[in-house]
């Protein structure tokens, strides 16, 4: 049962709620499990009506929902043996990115992600999933360490954006992003990034530089967040469902665009109100996306390398004139 | 006394009636010490205040004559022009916003790319142009960076990029982003193949252009005070809520926190690139001036053989 609920999510939640009780008063007669079951029919209905018309800004807010999953949470359903692995050796381990060796399907895998807390605690500790410096330099030690290994990397993509700090920009969260950038384009093992919720800019962008990106359907990718964009072009932070629909953000925009290569179904109503049959989906779509990258290293190391610089290579728009 | 001097003690005779009386453009004040130059003496002097060495905003085709040896420039991607892949609109179709700043900044993109040499050094060059729409990054953009890169391995020269940007342009949402990404990528098989590059990082230079391409040089420069950071000032200011410290992001703060190699003024700039750039490359030292040769000679036959 979810504990928060969104506007647009309150019909078929208060309907659920009517069931249940009908449920709990039901005496078992014929015309009582009836109704029950026209009722269970109408809000699936109900549900799937009003999550096939979403609003990229409905979206938005599904992608970050207090209540979806987090990278652990898939962890812990799709992979084994997961021990997380922790510091990036010059500074500090930075919680907001989690990382670790696994297995998934029996195979060993280099897994990395950002992580959010579920309460205030929690998000103290991770700081809301907005990485720092050190955040990004342990990932740029797992990437290495997955080329060293022979392992495929996994990255799992869920944050605002890189923390925006003092003590961020002293460490220089610029170079840290960056290097993560170029460190990826050459990292010679398959790799597999998948946006699980938010995919805030260079923050999120930083380990997602990856020969297969993946987006779970109510997942978002965006350059900047609708409310920032809002502020700056609308001078007017409120109008940050405008930006939302303006800046393509949404699975199935940034699938058009040539980015991300595939979209993976969640469940209805969302993740977070079917975390197993999400996870599910996902473990298939990631062996699937594994098993073909295998195919092309199996071509050699360079085949690898050159199909991922040119699958960036060709991301834009760019029209040419004549005579200039 | 400097000629500078004697024109502003003129003016300031009776200053309100002076700076009414300023025709624009003929004359421009120092935006830190407040000093009143000639606009054309200013630019001689590549648009560095000459009471408070002050770097003021300097347009690209300034920027380019001022680091490329005269003849040399050769630009190359001008053809390249933004689309608008998402139909983009605020307040305005990003169309029109891209046709006022090609009015307004006379360049077609907030990039120039090309080739030339810097104090005889051959390289491949590539310039932001903050004057349209803030240097922002998008597809045409991260293209024009991309080639620079690549025309570097092709012609196996070293790459130079100035960068003065805001940023990847919001109104190629998530394709600007991309370009972060692509850019990297480029830069990152000149590494492989041991070509030098060189990133200057100029005044003010953020968000995805700082974090990806512009903090990868082998070397990195800055000019004085340039602001160089990941997020901008007000949007740490507001993240804290609190005052952000003074010099914070300032070329001065980077030096000092191991993010950039120098700071350079613009005098001094394009010879410390191009004495680096040869002992990069194998180059030998550059060839002392004649005046200087001629006197070595001489001291030479003056002295005695050993
Ligand atoms: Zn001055």
């Amino acid at each position: 049962m979810t504990s928060k609920v969104l506007e647009f999510e309150r019909p078929i939640v208060e309907l659920e709620g009517k069931i249940r009780e009908l449920k709990l008063l039901s005496s078992g007669s014929q015309e009582m499990a009836e109704e029950i079951e026209r009722l269970e029919e109408k809000a699936r209905q109900l549900q799937r009506e009003r999550f096939a018309a979403l609003t990229p800004w409905e979206q938005v807010q599904l992608a970050k929902h207090p209540d979806r999953p987090y990278t652990l949470d898939y962890l812990a359903e799709i992979a084994t043996e997961f021990l997380e692995l922790r510091g990036d050796r010059a500074y500090a381990d930075d919680p907001a990115i989690v990382a670790g060796m696994c297995r998934i399907g029996g195979r060993p895998v280099l897994t990395l992600g950002h992580q959010k807390g579920r309460n205030t605690k929690e998000n103290l500790f991770r700081n809301f999933g907005m990485a720092r410096p050190e955040g990004y330099r342990k990932a740029q030690r797992m990437f290495r360490m997955a080329e060293q290994f022979h392992l495929p990397l996994l990255a799992f993509i869920d944050t605002a954006g890189a923390y925006p700090g003092i003590g961020a920009e002293e460490r220089g969260q610029s170079e840290a992003i960056a290097t993560c950038l170029e460190v990826l384009s050459t990292l010679r093992v398959p790799t597999i990034s998948v946006v699980i919720g938010e995919g805030g800019s260079g923050g999120a962008l930083a380990i997602g530089l990856t020969d297969r990106i993946l987006m779970l359907e109510h997942a978002v990718y965006s350059v900047i967040s609708p409310r920032g964009c809002a502020s700056i072009l609308w001078k007017d932070p409120e109008a940050e469902q405008a930006a939302a629909t303006q800046l393509k953000l949404t699975a199935h925009d940034v699938h058009r665009l040539g980015i991300c290569d595939e979209v993976v179904p969640e469940a209805p109503g969302g993740a977070h109100r079917g975390l197993a049959s999400t996870a599910a989906n996902l473990r298939e779509a990631l062996q699937r996306h594994l098993g073909e990258l295998d195919g092309l290293l199996a071509r050699g190391t360079d085949a690898l390398l050159a199909a991922r610089y040119d699958k960036f290579r060709r991301i834009g728009h760019v029209e040419r004139v004549a005579g200039a | 006394m400097a000629w500078w001097r004697r024109k502003k003690e003129a003016l300031d005779k009776d200053s309100t009636q002076a700076k009414v009386s300023i025709p624009k453009g003929l004359w421009s004040k120092c935006e830190s010490c407040g000093e009143i130059t000639y606009t054309d003496e200013l630019i001689q002097n590549l648009r560095v205040c000459p009471v408070c060495g002050h770097h003021g905003t300097m347009p690209t085709a300034e920027r380019i004559a001022a680091t490329l040896d005269a003849g040399t420039w050769q630009e190359h991607d001008t053809e390249l022009r933004s689309g608008d892949p998402l139909g983009f609109f605020d307040s305005q179709h990003y169309k029109d916003r891209i046709e006022k700043a090609v009015r307004s900044s006379g360049a077609t993109e907030a990039f120039r790319s090309g080739v030339g040499d810097i104090d005889g050094v051959p390289v491949s060059i590539g310039f932001f142009a903050f004057e349209f729409m803030g240097g922002s990054m998008g597809s045409v953009v991260g293209e024009k960076v991309t080639r620079v890169f690549e025309r570097a391995l092709e012609l196996s020269r070293p790459a130079v990029v100035l960068s003065a940007s805001g940023g990847a342009r919001m109104q190629e949402g998530v394709l600007s982003l991309m370009q972060m990404a692509k850019t990297s990528a480029a830069r990152a098989r000149l590494r492989e193949r041991g070509l030098p590059y060189i990133s200057v990082v100029l005044h003010p230079t953020t968000g995805g252009v700082a974090a990806s391409f512009a903090t990868l040089g082998d070397i990195i420069f800055a000019e004085p005070k340039a602001l160089v950071g990941f997020a901008g000032p007000r949007v740490i200011q507001q993240t804290i809520g609190q005052e952000l410290p003074k010099g914070f992001q300032r070329a001065e703060f980077l030096l000092e926190h191991g993010i950039i190699d120098r700071i350079a003024s613009r005098h001094e700039l394009k010879e410390q690139i191009a004495t680096l750039l040869r002992m990069m490359t194998g180059l030998p030292a550059k060839a002392p001036p004649p005046e200087a040769a001629e006197a070595e000679a001489a001291s030479a036959e003056a002295s005695p053989a050993p």
